[in-house]
């Protein structure tokens, strides 16, 4: 079946949206006095999403499985937003933000969504500031930027290495006061075990109340999901402990759409694994590859001795040195995107030049980042011969400001002083591409369930760019669903309050309980954790940085075997009804195991290499990925259908873009 | 390593916890709540209930992580958080305490887990500025000073963990709600309703069974993002401020 984007036609795509907006069906104030909505999650697009419609006056109730919206995983994010604003007068513009996102999504995403996000950029900024965001400034008091990969401006804005907390405390502070005033009800500790479709749209959700166990029934006129990414499917990633894919699986497995689901970004600066009880991977942001060099030793030998501990990076002459970037991709150097960084380092490794002590890592290094700023710090100081040590702590002072809490974060994990020796960093698991599959009203296939933020599929297509995920939850959250929605609840303010007892919630409810009782009552040998460290081997060796079609068959096979042993010898303890977090971890691994068939799937079925999906049948002899536009330029929105899956395709028009093999040299 | 660990457990907000001691294998690379792993997993072969602690990010910026370690919040490293604490700072044979935030306030739901809602009461109250989603002026309309934003930013840093609470004598939460008081009221969108929020959130602090602030500095001492007491004098002036000058006094 084809799918319909119901991307708004006929005009130029610089007017699409604002048109649209203007044209599209309102809910009066008096009927949305009498609409519920659901939003759950509350991270950068759920908390921004509740906050503005709570602000219309619709009665919103908001969940989360943490114990305050103040927790949830945007908080993480380092860097950056991305927004148009050509404040350092660079060139750029609106169309500059789009035409690189599309590019930089290595053209897979929709042309129409993703011009509205770069549309909607500079509203964020001005919305967040007026929030109190404490956004970096310059000396004259105007917002400072800084740069990213994959583009040429500097189109970064800032809050120290504290952006997504700052971003997310800004949505978490108007949600709080929506809270206040009672429009929107939040329900902290409660993770969401169902969505409840009445008479074919979605009317509310089974929850489950983390600290007594109840299983409780929400009704509502729509549900909004905007509940994150899946990347914890590979068991280790950057992703926070608790991330997790339940609430839009549980919608998948109701039959909505799961679009790209191989798109997985790999981010190419995470401090390298240290040894098997590892938990999580550790972001560097982007940011610091504004000032670090990223290199590995010319000769295997070097590598070697530099892993087993028996030479320094600083003993390494520049001469012996493979600035490898800088070598392969002259025109961005180590400001490749992501995609393309992550690659290059893997390249380098598997050659056998890594660092790390499994092999598995590069360098990161600051130090003539260091000499550069500390040169110039000392002339504008007026010392025109500074020594040599006057140099590199002028210059560690002005690291120091840039990326201070970063250096600190690493050297507390690491042991190791990264103003003195470089980083190692090697790539991992941060992000994914691919969500529910979405219309341009952010709307899935199931009329009345609406997925924002990192949940849809929408804007980034095959590769993200770095700090546009914080702007892709905020637009969604703040400027397009709050608008949108209304195309769906207007054609609903004649429904009355929904009912929490219909026989559909009343099924849903008990085929939760049966789903959580059945867990519990396996009683078998080995723990939730060890099922999805499993997994996640699984995932990252067929289906992480590299794949193949026979490596993908054998993921499939293997994830099957796998749920089978699960549902049979999984091991939860304790009970019901209380906090359980095994439980809990149970509920989220077994569908992460059903996912994780779904993205090894996909992967086998699109026969290309575009953004974060590499194939290995599919690169040119330079070893660059080699997209197939002519049989592939589409999504491929996946239904589960019992397990038996199906994908449907969205074709992708591209009308403003001329597509183009994307080159970064 | 080898370590013996005194860990809470208590079933419920409604039992009486104790101290139960368990033995658990580490090693030096990992960080405190991987060795907490090691023991959840070693309880979970042992057909045992796990220990309940919360965490989520792991990486010291979501502030869910609140674990008394030997007496300190967060542990004996300073301007840590309990996940980015890593197990090089003990050694071999140590026995290591570990309990949940002990506060009023903060009462405890499972083992080594807290309920923190009473932060969120307080920014409900008046932590935030007062604009609605829409079209607000260009964000360069307003300069801010460059020192001034950066003080801002400094208290803004913080993760609302509640280890101030935990390690003041008096269970306080001024530095938390001197914290945000601080980060808004310095910037100029957040002057128009500085004497209002200062008042409220003070209020809402004192309704939610928070102690007085003595001085003591023991917030900024284990404060695992290093917040400077120097807010709570800021607070402190705004709330006199606003009392004496303010209509809502």
């Amino acid at each position: 079946m084809k799918l319909d984007g119901k991307v708004p036609k006929g005009l130029p795509l610089a007017d699409t949206w604002t048109n649209y907006r203007s044209k599209m069906n309102l809910v009066a104030p008096n009927n949305k006095r009498k609409i519920d909505i659901i939003v759950v999650g509350t991270g950068l697009a759920g908390s921004s999403a509740a906050a503005s419609l709570a602000e219309m006056g619709y009665n919103v109730k908001a969940f989360t499985f943490h114990d305050s919206p103040r927790r949830a995983h945007s908080i993480a994010a380092q860097g950056g937003i991305n927004a148009a604003k050509n404040y350092p007068n660079d060139g750029d513009s609106i169309y500059r933000l789009f035409y690189d996102t599309v590019k930089g999504g290595d053209y897979r995403s929709r042309e129409a969504n993703v011009h509205r996000l770069a549309e909607v950029s500079n509203s964020i900024i001005d919305q967040a500031t007026a929030q109190g965001v404490p956004f970096a400034r310059e000396y004259g008091g105007l917002l400072a930027n800084r740069s990213f990969g994959g583009v040429q401006v500097s189109r970064t804005f800032y809050a120290r290495g504290q952006t997504g907390q700052q971003l997310l405390l800004g949505a978490y502070s108007a949600l709080s006061k929506q809270i206040s005033t009672g429009q929107v009800t939040m329900y902290n500790r409660h993770e969401m075990l169902d969505v409840v479709i009445v008479d074919g749209k979605a009317r509310g959700i089974i929850a489950r109340d983390l600290v007594s166990g109840e299983i409780q029934r929400h009704s509502a006129h729509a549900v909004v999901l905007a509940t994150g990414g899946y990347g914890n499917v590979f068991y280790l990633s950057t992703n926070a402990m608790n991330c997790n894919v339940t609430a839009a699986w549980k919608s998948v497995r109701k039959g909505a759409y799961m679009a790209n689901p191989c798109y997985v970004q790999i981010h190419p600066t995470c401090i390298p694994v240290s040894g098997d009880y590892q938990s999580k991977l550790t972001l560097m942001s982007e940011s610091l590859r504004n000032d670090g060099r990223i290199w590995v030793p010319k000769n295997a030998d070097d590598a070697k001795l530099v892993r087993e501990g028996k030479k320094a990076a600083n003993d390494i002459p520049e001469d012996d040195r493979d600035y490898y970037l800088e070598r392969r991709y002259p025109a961005f150097g180590n400001l490749v995107p992501r995609d393309v960084a992550s690659r290059a380092a893997k390249v380098a490794c598997d050659g056998g030049n890594g660092v790390a002590p499994t092999g598995l890592g590069v360098f990161l290094d600051f130090a003539a980042a260091i000499q550069r700023y500390g040169k110039s710090e000392a002339y504008a100081k007026g010392n025109h011969n500074p020594s040599k040590d006057e140099i590199i702590s002028l210059g560690e002072a002005v690291i120091e400001k840039k990326y201070g809490n970063l250096f600190e974060m690493y050297e507390k994990i690491t042991g190791d002083n990264p103003y003195k020796v470089p980083m190692k960093i090697y790539p991992a698991i941060h992000y994914t591409m691919g969500g529910l599959w979405v219309d341009y009203n952010l709307e899935t296939n199931i009329p009345g369930l609406f997925a924002t933020g990192e949940c849809n599929f929408s804007d980034h297509g095959a590769n993200r760019l770095g700090a546009s995920a914080l702007m892709q939850g905020l637009a969604d959250g703040y400027f397009v669903l709050p608008y949108t929605i209304g195309q769906f609840l207007s054609g609903d303010i004649r429904t009355p309050h929904i009912a929490n007892d219909s026989p559909e919630f009343m099924q849903a409810e008990q085929e939760v309980k049966n789903r959580l009782e059945k867990l519990i009552s396996i009683q078998g040998t080995e723990s939730v954790e060890n099922f999805h460290r499993r997994l996640g081997k699984i995932m990252w060796g067929y289906a992480g940085m590299s794949r193949n079609a026979e490596g993908l068959n054998a993921a499939i096979k293997e994830i099957q075997a796998l749920r089978k042993e699960f549902w049979e010898n999984v091991y939860v303890p304790g009970e019901l009804n209380e906090m359980n977090q095994e439980l809990e971890k149970a509920m989220r691994v077994a569908d992460f195991m059903e996912m994780g068939e779904m993205l090894a799937k996909d992967a086998l079925e699109r026969n290309e290499s575009c953004g974060g999906h590499f194939r290995e049948e599919y690169r040119s002899p330079e070893g660059e990925a080699m997209r197939n536009d002519a049989d592939f330029a589409y999504v491929a929105a996946w239904e589960w259908n019992g397990g038996d899956m199906k994908m449907h395709r969205e074709d992708l028009e591209f009308n403003e873009i001329e597509l183009k093999t994307r080159s970064y040299k | 390593m080898r370590l013996t660990l005194k860990v809470w457990r208590q079933k419920n907000g409604s039992t009486k916890g104790q101290f139960e001691t368990y033995q658990v294998d580490a090693n030096e690379h990992m960080s405190f709540l991987e060795m907490l792993d090691v023991l959840n997993q070693q309880l979970v072969e042992e057909k045992k209930v796990p220990v309940t602690f919360e965490h989520d990010c792991r990486e010291g910026i979501c502030g869910a992580c609140s674990l008394v370690i030997n007496g300190q919040p967060h542990g004996l490293s300073s301007g840590t958080t309990a996940c980015q604490l890593h197990m090089r700072f003990f050694k071999d044979g140590d026995t290591i305490t570990i309990e949940p935030w002990r506060a009023a306030a903060f009462p405890v739901l499972k083992d080594l887990m807290v309920d923190r809602s009473a932060f969120d009461r307080i920014i409900q109250a008046g932590g935030y500025i007062t604009i609605n989603t829409g079209a607000p002026q260009d964000a360069n309309a307003v300069p801010v000073n460059e020192e001034i934003s950066s003080l801002s930013m400094d208290a803004a840093a913080c993760i609302g963990c509640g280890a101030c609470v935990a390690a003041c004598p008096n269970s306080s939460a001024m530095l938390f709600t001197a914290a945000k008081v601080s980060h808004l009221g310095l910037l100029p969108q957040g002057k128009l309703e500085v004497d209002t929020r200062v008042i409220n959130m003070v209020n809402q602090m004192d309704k939610e069974g928070f102690g007085q602030c003595s001085n003591t500095y023991a917030c900024e001492a284990e404060c695992p993002k290093e917040i400077s007491v120097t807010n709570i004098a800021r607070l402190n002036r705004m709330y006199m401020k606003a009392m004496v000058t303010s209509s809502k006094g």
